[in-house]
């Protein structure tokens, strides 16, 4: 029984069938990666991991309990943490603000008002908050106008700000779209390296096979909308039904 | 001091050491002086000041902080006034219990609006929130007559209850708002050479219920909540996919700048006690988003000079006529007197809104942070003209 249980998820876009029959087994402290072809269905299935979309039929588990018709913010704090495809994080205020915000909706839950007290006084949160910024190796930009990061830190800095909640389960989409070589070996190291320290199980949708391959325990292969293949990242290579959907060649 | 921090405290202090000593700084000029038009030291207008500064500072919770533009924000000043009023009415002439019931029922508005109102964010939020004050100027002024009295407006008289006060004074007039009776219209005068003071109860107590307000906002500016509504601002995705609800945080802000609203209302008709439809209406609205906007909104300052200098405007540029300018420009030949007369004269007097339009586009476009701003690239231009000076002397020190 896996941390993430998906069964029969079915999502209709009018004539579209985004998913059919989607089921899909997360096991704890695993990396398993979700790859298929545009199209293939893999961001509705996620959105509907994290609330923003309802499937149609089915049910999505986590850790024993439905997350169906709950809110994103709900399901945050059931321990499911996201980053976008491209980094989502409040470019107004400051880096170390950026992780302090995380910290406080951990420890308050999604709404509390305290609104006299100073955020000077947090002592504790502004530790956690740094020791997270020192872990990423991001501790000398904490005063830095988090919108002036380069992309590469403001990914660390997404990344900062969904670990310090320590998550049961880190969802990452499409996490090095759009990079660079180099920045995508960053990511990929980064990752690893998070993936070594934390008990963390983390759910990867990814175009990009050499990501997939470097850090997957377990791939999931989607093509219209229904799982093609699920197996280890080896056997997944040479199967004849992935070469297909990926590459069109008849069997 | 106050658990605030040294730049906060300092804030805080020039602030107070402004208003208190604001009869004197507004009135520079000696009272006979052609320029006396232009001091601002007298009572009713420096009450104006620091009551309009307690909304725009309240306005700027909701707007500056969340970024959610509320057009309906005079709605809660009139209620305000009316709860006021009532209370002048039917309890005491005592401001305490005039004020606080009018910050309770304006929460209590701002609760039921908000949560309607924030329901949709950006254009579609601030057009509920117009049709919101819009509803409420139009039962003010008609449907609600009985208790808002309609067109003619809420006013005291001789026939009110006032259950722990006196329905009429002994020599047979409506006795006076008063605050354990001090007197807010009661006021002294200080005459220095040709220069006159006037030191009014009322502004005093309004100026400190303005720091009061302004210490207020300086804390939840600086606390995890006003964190937080900085984050909506600049994420509201980010914020919710992190496990924070944002709509409970933005309808408490809401209700916050609500009771701000309620608050400087309240005060009003401490001052002056009446209430009138009209002060709900839209272009009421409209005044204080421009003050936040030409102070500077999300800044903790702004909103305040904001607000003095649109009053300023308001009261000092429209009393200037076309006599007056004849008089400053007399030393002129008479032709060019005249064409110099006519083509300020749309600027002036009843023609202020257009200053004041010209003088807001320009903030808006060469200062988006408004006076603040200004105030600090005016700042920045003379420590950097410091820090090359030290540069250049440092400079030649080693060459010598």
């Amino acid at each position: 029984m896996g941390i993430l249980e998906v069964k029969g998820v079915n999502k209709r876009f009018g004539g579209l069938q985004a998913l059919g029959d989607v089921n899909l087994s997360v096991a704890e402290n695993t990396v398993h990666a979700i790859i298929g072809p545009n199209g293939a269905g893999k961001s509705t299935l996620l959105n509907c991991l994290v609330g923003k979309l309802i499937p149609d039929t089915g049910s999505v588990m986590f850790n024993g309990q439905s997350v169906l018709g709950r809110k994103p913010f709900e399901i945050n704090q059931m321990g499911i943490s996201r980053v976008f495809q491209t980094p989502e994080i409040f470019g107004d205020l400051s880096v170390l603000e950026n992780v302090m915000i995380p910290c406080f909706a951990k420890r308050d839950g999604a709404f509390r008002m305290h609104a006299i007290e100073g955020v000077q006084n947090e002592k504790q949160i502004m530790e956690k908050a740094l020791l997270m910024l020192e872990d990423l190796n991001m501790a000398d930009k904490r005063n830095m106008h988090s919108a002036s990061l380069s992309r590469g830190d403001k990914r660390r800095l997404e990344m900062a700000m969904c670990l310090v909640q320590e998550p049961k389960l880190l969802l990452l989409d499409e996490p090095t779209a759009g990079m660079a070589r180099a920045d995508t070996n960053n990511t990929i190291d980064l990752l690893k390296e998070i993936k070594e320290k934390r008990d963390i199980t983390m759910c990867i949708i990814e175009h990009d096979m050499h990501v997939v391959f470097s850090l997957a325990d377990r791939i999931t292969v989607l093509a219209q909308g229904t799982p093609l293949v699920e197996d280890a990242p080896e056997n997944i290579k040479g199967n004849p039904k992935v070469r297909e959907a990926y590459l069109g060649e008849t069997a | 001091m106050f658990g605030l921090d040294k730049k906060d405290t300092t804030l805080l202090l020039v602030v107070a050491l402004l208003t208190l000593l604001a009869p004197f700084i507004l009135n520079p000029f000696p009272t006979d002086s052609g320029l006396a038009q232009f001091n601002a030291g007298y009572p009713d207008l420096m009450q104006r000041f620091v009551i309009f500064g307690i909304f725009a500072i309240g306005f700027n919770i909701l707007f500056g902080l969340t970024g959610y533009l509320s057009f309906g924000h005079a709605a809660f000043l009139g209620v305000g006034s009316y709860s006021a009023v009532w209370m002048f009415k039917l309890l005491s002439m005592n401001i305490i219990p005039a004020i606080v019931l009018s910050v309770v029922i304006a929460g209590l508005f701002a609760l039921v609006i908000g949560y309607v109102s924030l329901r949709r964010s950006g254009i579609y939020f601030s057009i509920l929130t117009l049709a919101f004050a819009q509803m409420s100027f139009a039962l003010a002024y008609s449907v609600l007559t009985p208790i808002t009295n309609g067109e003619t407006g809420l006013q005291l008289t001789l026939e009110d209850p006032r259950i722990l006060g006196t329905s009429a004074t002994a020599d047979g007039s409506i006795p006076v708002t008063n605050l354990f009776g001090l007197e807010m219209r009661s006021a002294t005068d200080l005459v220095i050479g040709p220069w006159s003071f006037t030191f009014s109860a009322g502004y005093y107590v309004c100026a400190i219920v303005m720091l009061v307000a302004f210490y207020l906002a300086i804390r939840i500016f600086r606390s995890p909540f006003g964190m937080m509504l900085r984050a909506i601002k600049s994420n509201q995705n980010r914020l919710n996919y992190t496990g924070l609800n944002s709509r409970p945080y933005t309808l408490a802000a809401f209700v916050i700048s609500g009771m701000y609203a309620g608050l400087a209302g309240g005060l009003m008709a401490s001052m002056d006690p009446l209430a009138g439809a009209e002060r709900m209406q839209w272009t009421a609205s409209g005044e204080v988003v421009l003050m936040t906007i030409l102070g500077g909104a999300g800044t903790l300052i702004g909103p305040v000079l904001g607000a003095g200098m649109i009053k300023y405007f308001e009261n000092i540029f429209s009393k200037i006529n076309d006599n007056v300018l004849h008089g400053w420009f007399a030393w002129m030949p008479d032709g060019i007197e005249d064409l110099t007369v006519a083509i300020i004269h749309p600027f002036i007097g009843k023609g202020w809104h257009l200053t004041l339009g010209i003088l807001f586009m320009l903030v808006v476009i060469f200062l988006p942070g408004g006076l603040v701003e200004g105030g600090q690239r005016i700042m920045r231009l003379f420590s950097r003209k410091k820090a090359t000076k030290d540069d250049k002397s440092k400079a030649k020190q080693p060459a010598e």
